[in-house]
Parts: C-alpha cells; sequence; structure tokens
C-alpha cells in the first residue's frame, strides 16, 4: 500500500492504540495534521507544548498507556523538554513526536530549527531523528515498544517536513508494519530484564523470614509495574509493614493497618523513623532518592537490603543491597511471594515480631499528622482544605499536584486507598504540573473525578491550559492553595536563612483567580473562611460541563512539618516546633 | 580479574553504527562526571557495529555504575572490559621534532631504538611515528621532549583480548 510519511506516522499510531494526542500544529509538523482530520485519534489543542507534554504525563500515570504529544519543531520543541526531562525522571512512558525542518536543511540554521536530538538525548530513554518516510512505522513501533518496556521513560522521534509533507517527493512511501521479531532484531542492545534470579529471590525470602524489624520501602516501580496486589500479598503474608514514598502513594492502602505512609524529607514520623531503625529495608521499585533517605551514611544504618529494581543502574548506585535483584517488580514479587509460601508450608517460622510492632504502634500514637486549627476569624489552614477536599470527595477520586509545600501537604492528608489516584511530579519537582497534568488524567479517566491541588504560584506557570480543558470540556477541579507565597521557599527562608524572605511574595490578590478563571471559561470562586470549604467543594463536584477553580486563601505562615532539613540525617527530623515538640532525636 | 585497583579501567563497547551514537556515549560520561582518559571509534568487522575503545578514570566513577549506565542506551549492544594482563593494547603517535644537525643523529639513534618511523624531513625537524604500548609512547616522548617537541599527536588507545584469554564480556544486570 502506498502512502505518503504523515499518513502512515498517524496509521502508525493508530496501530499502537493511541487513542488521544495533545498537541499544537506549526510550520514542520503542519503536513501531519492533515490525515489526523480522518482519523479517529483524539487531538486535544492544547495553548502551550509544555502543557501537550505534562498532559500526556497525567494520561500516563493513570492510564498505565504512554501518553503522546505531538508538536513542532524549534521553539515547540523546547517548549516540551520540562515534560520529556520531568517523565524521565519519574519514568513515565511517553512518545513525543516533534516536526524538524526539511532532512537538507538541518545544519543550516533554518526557520524554527534547533537540534532537538542533541537537547532532547539526556532527557528521554531514548530519541531518534527519522531521515526517511519508510522508516516511519519501524521508528514508531520501536518507540511504543522502548517507551513501554524496562523501565519506562520518555521517546522522541524527531520528523523532518519533507518525509512527511504529500507534496514532496522524499514522503512516498511502501506501508509495512514491522512484526515483533524485526523489532527485536532491529534493537540488539534492549533486552530488559524482567525475571528476577531464583536464587537471590530465595536469599531475599530467607532474610525476610529471620528479620525482626522489616519494612517494605515501596517506590514507583510497585505502580509502573501494576504489582500493587503483589505487594498486598507479600505484606500480609510476612505481616510487614509498608512505607509508599511520594511516587508510590496509592499502591498500598493508606486504610491498611501495615500502612506506614509516605516516608522522607516530609514524611510522617513513623514511615522515616521505622526505615530508620529497621533491620531489614525491602526496597521494591524504588531508587534510594536523597528526598527519601536523607544523609546517605546515617540512613538505616542497621538495615540489610533487599533491592528489587528493573533498572540495573540503580541497584548499588546509592546504596550497595546485600540481595540485589534484578527484574520486574510484580514478576519478582509474585515470586517471592511462591517461595516465601512454600518456606512458612515447611515449617519455617518467623520470628517474634511483638516488639517491633510495639514500637511503631507507639510512635504513630505520639507522632501523628497534626496541625493548629485555626481560631475563629483566623486564616484558612491549607491542611483543614486538603481533609475536606479528601471527605467530600469519592474514594477513587484522582487528584494532581503541583510542586511545593501544596504537594506535600496533598500526599500526607489525602487517602490514597487506590493505586494510580496520584498524580504528581516526583523526581523534577516541577512547578506547574498540575494543571495539565490534571487535564491528561481526566481525558484518560473521564470516568473519574479528578481535582488539582495546586499553588498559587504553580498555577500561574500554566494555568492557561485552562483555557483547553474549557474548549474541549473536560471538567477538572482545581483547588488552589493560595497562600500568597512562593510558600515552600518561604519555610526555608523563614527556617534556614533567618528570616530573610528574598523574592517570594505573590500577592493574593494579583492575578485575581477568580476573574482569570472565568476568562478562561471555567467557573471561579472564592473561599476564605472554614466554613465556606465545604459547600464551595460540593457545588464544584456538581458541576460537569466545564472547570472549577476554587481560590482558597490559607494562612501565608503554615509549614510543612515533619521535616527533615536537607543533607541531614533523618534522626534530626523535626515535627512541628508549634505544636510543642521541637527537634526529636 | 577486574582492574578495579588499576588507575583506569578499559572498556570495549560494541554500538550500533548508527548516528549520533558517539555523541550519546560522551554525553552520558560528561552528565555521570565520568572522566575519560582516551577514546577510539571505529568500525569493525560487521557493519552493522562500531567499536569503541574507552579508558575511562577509575578515580572518578566505580566500574559498576559506568558499565550500567552504558547499557541503559538503547545503541550499546555488548560491553566487556579488557584488564590490562588481558589485553593487547596499541596506540599510534605522530610527533615533529626539532632536530638540526647538531642533534640530528642522537634523535634518529632514539627512532631507531624504538623501532619507529621517519615520515618526513626537513631542515631542521623531523615528522616521526611510533605505534605501541601506551606506556612506550609516553617513554618515547619523554626522550624527545629535551629536542624540543614542535607537534604532537596520538590516537588513544586501542585494544583486544589476548589470544587464549576470554574477555571479562558483562551483563546488564550484573549486580556487582
Amino acid at each position: 500500500m502506498q502512502l505518503n510519511g504523515s499518513q502512515a506516522l498517524i496509521k502508525a499510531l493508530e496501530m499502537e492504540g493511541v487513542d488521544t494526542i495533545f498537541g499544537l500544529p506549526g510550520g514542520c509538523i503542519l503536513p501531519v495534521y492533515d490525515p489526523l482530520l480522518d482519523s479517529p485519534i483524539r487531538h486535544i489543542l492544547v495553548r502551550h507544548e509544555q502543557g501537550a507534554g505534562h498532559m500526556a504525563e497525567g494520561y500516563a500515570h493513570v492510564t498505565g498507556r504512554p501518553g503522546v504529544a505531538m508538536v513542532t519543531s524549534g521553539p515547540a520543541a523546547t517548549n516540551i523538554v520540562t515534560p520529556l526531562c520531568d517523565a524521565y525522571i519519574d519514568s513515565i512512558p511517553m512518545v513525543v513526536i516533534t516536526g524538524q525542518v526539511p532532512v537538507a536543511a538541518i545544519g543550516t540554521d533554518a526557520f524554527q530549527e534547533c537540534d532537538t536530538i542533541g537537547i532532547t538525548r539526556s532527557v528521554t530513554k531514548h530519541n531518534e531523528l527519522v531521515t526517511s518516510a519508510q522508516d516511519i512505522p519501524r521508528a514508531v513501533r520501536e518507540a511504543f515498544h522502548i517507551a513501554t518496556t524496562g523501565r519506562p521513560g520518555p521517546v522522541l522521534l524527531d520528523i523532518p517536513k519533507d518525509i512527511v509533507d504529500a507534496k514532496n517527493p522524499n514522503s512516498a512511501m511502501e506501508w509495512e508494519w514491522p512484526d515483533d521479531q524485526s523489532i527485536l532484531e532491529g534493537l540488539p542492545g534492549y533486552r530488559p530484564v524482567t525475571k528476577g534470579d531464583p536464587q537471590m529471590i530465595r536469599q531475599a525470602a530467607e532474610l525476610i523470614l529471620a528479620s525482626t524489624r522489616p519494612v517494605i520501602y515501596a517506590g514507583g516501580g510497585i505502580l509502573k509495574a501494576r504489582a500493587a496486589e503483589a505487594l498486598r500479598e507479600l505484606a500480609e503474608l510476612c505481616d510487614l509493614h509498608v512505607v509508599t514514598t511520594l511516587m508510590a502513594r496509592g499502591s498500598f492502602p493508606d486504610d491498611h493497618p501495615l500502612c506506614l505512609g509516605m516516608p522522607g524529607m516530609h514524611g510522617n514520623y513513623t514511615a522515616v523513623t521505622s526505615m530508620q531503625r529497621s533491620d531489614l529495608l525491602i526496597a521494591l521499585g524504588s531508587r534510594f532518592d536523597d528526598r527519601v533517605t536523607g544523609r546517605i551514611p546515617d540512613f538505616a544504618t542497621e538495615a540489610k537490603i533487599i533491592h528489587v529494581d528493573i533498572d540495573p543502574a540503580e541497584i548499588g548506585k546509592v546504596r550497595r543491597p546485600d540481595v540485589p535483584i534484578v527484574g520486574d517488580c510484580r514478576l519478582v514479587i509474585e515470586e517471592l511471594v511462591a517461595v516465601l509460601r512454600g518456606m512458612l508450608a515447611d515449617g519455617t517460622t518467623q520470628p517474634d515480631r511483638s516488639m517491633w510492632k510495639q514500637t511503631i504502634s507507639g510512635w504513630r500514637e505520639k507522632h501523628p499528622l497534626a496541625y493548629k486549627q485555626s481560631e475563629p476569624g483566623d486564616a484558612l489552614k491549607p491542611q483543614f482544605v486538603l481533609e475536606q477536599l479528601r471527605d467530600n470527595t469519592p474514594e477513587d477520586c484522582i487528584v494532581a499536584s503541583g510542586v511545593g509545600q501544596h504537594q506535600m501537604w496533598t500526599s500526607q492528608y489525602w487517602k490514597f486507598n487506590h493505586p494510580y489516584t496520584f498524580v504528581n511530579s516526583g523526581g523534577l519537582g516541577t512547578m506547574g504540573f498540575a494543571v495539565p497534568a490534571a487535564i491528561g488524567a481526566k481525558v484518560g479517566r473521564p470516568d473519574a473525578m479528578v481535582w488539582a491541588v495546586d499553588g498559587d504560584g504553580c498555577f500561574q506557570m500554566t494555568a492557561q491550559e485552562l483555557v483547553t480543558a474549557s474548549a474541549e470540556r473536560i471538567p477538572v477541579k482545581i483547588a488552589i492553595l493560595n497562600n500568597a507565597y512562593l510558600g515552600m521557599v518561604r519555610q526555608w527562608q523563614e527556617m534556614f536563612y533567618e528570616e530573610r524572605y528574598s523574592e517570594v511574595y505573590l500577592s493574593p490578590d494579583l492575578p485575581d483567580y477568580k476573574l482569570w478563571a472565568e476568562a478562561m471559561g471555567c467557573v471561579g470562586m472564592r473561599v476564605d473562611s472554614p466554613e465556606e470549604v465545604e459547600s464551595a467543594i460540593q457545588k464544584a463536584n456538581e458541576i460537569d460541563d466545564r472547570p472549577v477553580v476554587i481560590d482558597f486563601r490559607t494562612d501565608s505562615s503554615e509549614k510543612v512539618f515533619p521535616m527533615v532539613p536537607a543533607g541531614q540525617s533523618n534522626d534530626a527530623i523535626i515535627t512541628d516546633p508549634a505544636l510543642g515538640e521541637g527537634f526529636v532525636q | 580479574m577486574t582492574t578495579d585497583d588499576a588507575t583506569h579501567h578499559l572498556l570495549s563497547v560494541l554500538v550500533e553504527n548508527k548516528a549520533g551514537v558517539l555523541a550519546r556515549v560522551s554525553g552520558l560520561f560528561a552528565r555521570r562526571g565520568f572522566n575519560i582518559i582516551s577514546l577510539a571509534v571505529a568500525p569493525t568487522e560487521d557493519a552493522r557495529l562500531s567499536r569503541i575503545t574507552i579508558a575511562v578514570d577509575a578515580a572518578s566513577a566505580p566500574l559498576e555504575q559506568v558499565t550500567k549506565q552504558l547499557f541503559k542506551l538503547i545503541n550499546v549492544v555488548e560491553i566487556s572490559e579488557l584488564a590490562p594482563q588481558d589485553a593487547v593494547e596499541r596506540e599510534l603517535l605522530l610527533v615533529t621534532v626539532h632536530a638540526p644537525a647538531t642533534t640530528r643523529g642522537e634523535v634518529l639513534e632514539l627512532v631507531a631504538d624504538a623501532a619507529g618511523r621517519i615520515l618526513a624531513e626537513g631542515e631542521d625537524r623531523l615528522t616521526l611515528s611510533l605505534d605501541g604500548h601506551p606506556d612506550k609512547l609516553d617513554g618515547f616522548e619523554e626522550l624527545l621532549r629535551p629536542y624540543g617537541i614542535i607537534e604532537l599527536q596520538r590516537t588513544g588507545r586501542v585494544a583486544l583480548p589476548k589470544i587464549d584469554h576470554t574477555p571479562n564480556r558483562l551483563t546488564p544486570a550484573q549486580a556487582s
């Protein structure tokens, strides 16, 4: 079948099961937008290319399917670099297609030319400049294969205009869809290991059954591997407590008695301290990120480590494991459960862990997450808003967040009882992530209610995508925790820079968020007092034909606690000084 | 046997012979802070593949991370570690050295001793070549230095495993 390159590209995307593309056309990618008119693929026209990238990420987060974004060359390609980097560090499967100047013009500093491949090389799992129309189907299949297998990640295809321009002879091609075998042969260096080494799994089982203070350190890999059920089976089989990192929230239900919640810099006391005092950390799809470990030499010094990860480079990168297992988290955990069942059936017993369990419940009782409720007439507490949001939305509500204080409060105060319900930017910490990511999530899961919890600083970075949401009838709901500051920076300046506030004030009224929301076709609301919170949320929940933005005016001085100061030991965790606890050593 | 206690690790990296692969490898080294001592790239007996021979500063990075990160590049097909005692290493040196009549005899003697070659002769200078183990080239360079080196260029080393020595072929999942 004779096709031109642009037809082949759209057909290849259809073959890959793509139902949605987030994008914005421009000169070089223009030819591809023509056959798109005849395709069943839905295109969401964004207002800025960064929005397309984060929407694709949000879509991928909640569906597990790769998000797809398509933008033109030059400035459009550079605008999508941030989402690529974000997806790379958080292992989000994504395929980005960028236009490029015609092959013959590459390297001549042509209009809207940039070295997209060079610029994105270090923020993609792989990228390719496709130089012949005939290569398009293969390149697309490879891109989806690479993005979704092994450790998932973003893949970029750079497509020169001449090979997709129907009027250019260079776009002529004979359609052929490559089979699995030819894709494998075309990637001789890419063979992700998914099955764990049985010997290592056996050793892991032995360590687990011998440990007295074990903790499962569950990371984002659990979600990527669709391993939440397997994780639950493992935890319940051996009565193991579980901490869920920022990227793993929801992978183990917060309401489960064995769940300790989030560890790390703003983790709760029990999660942080149980890891510190454990004698065995079972790291599943987690990467010993500095925000979790605190000062590395002081991290969980008595713990032996079992480290399961699909990316061999993560194993031993930060902490040398006693039992390294390269493999897919779900497959490895299932194997591990089988071995453990066998050993337990053969009469191996677990040591008495009642002391450890008592210690943990003692910590929980003594150091719950807490904040000081506002007095009548005082400013609204952000934590209160989150509690109200949590309690007035369906349990499987999807929540997206930006980056900063509001993100940490969301992780702390929401109850994540289902996987794939928390969408946020962990590794890169991309402010402005929430609005577009929530839109992408809602497109991927139109059946679910989607809220974004955003900061006023974050909101101003990507709010224009609410125009996209209004135009495309994507009814997301945005709760801005408007404290008039770059709150996390303000918190650091208060705590570590002697209250010298440098360039962190944003003003609560500029912009007027309600008017801005309305100008973008959303319903805008403003909430100042605790009494108004619930009814505003209820009202927002009832609106299903357009986006809603609520400007919650919150207390500027509220800080996120607990906190482990950057670069310090996790033992230096500070619970809220306002609650009279000060440093707990 | 690994080269863990040596000052450098010598890696022989088989990559797909595609545009931009060298940039991926060198970009990775720059990004992760691995120092390259020398690097040589050339096609192999298989036209689809190229071989990159890299000497990595052992002090800058553990070998394990270097190889694991390299394996993450989609175009990297195979990595072998060549321990010095198990490999033959060669490098080529070109040098133009001062050699007026007064010292020319001595220089020619050095060239003859080292089994080097004279590529060009000028009135007061000679251009020479020498190939051999990098250590040998280091020594030759030192011997020539007092005579006045005008220009010098080395290629970076290439290496193959010695016959009867199996190279330490690494796999991505190798944990340590």
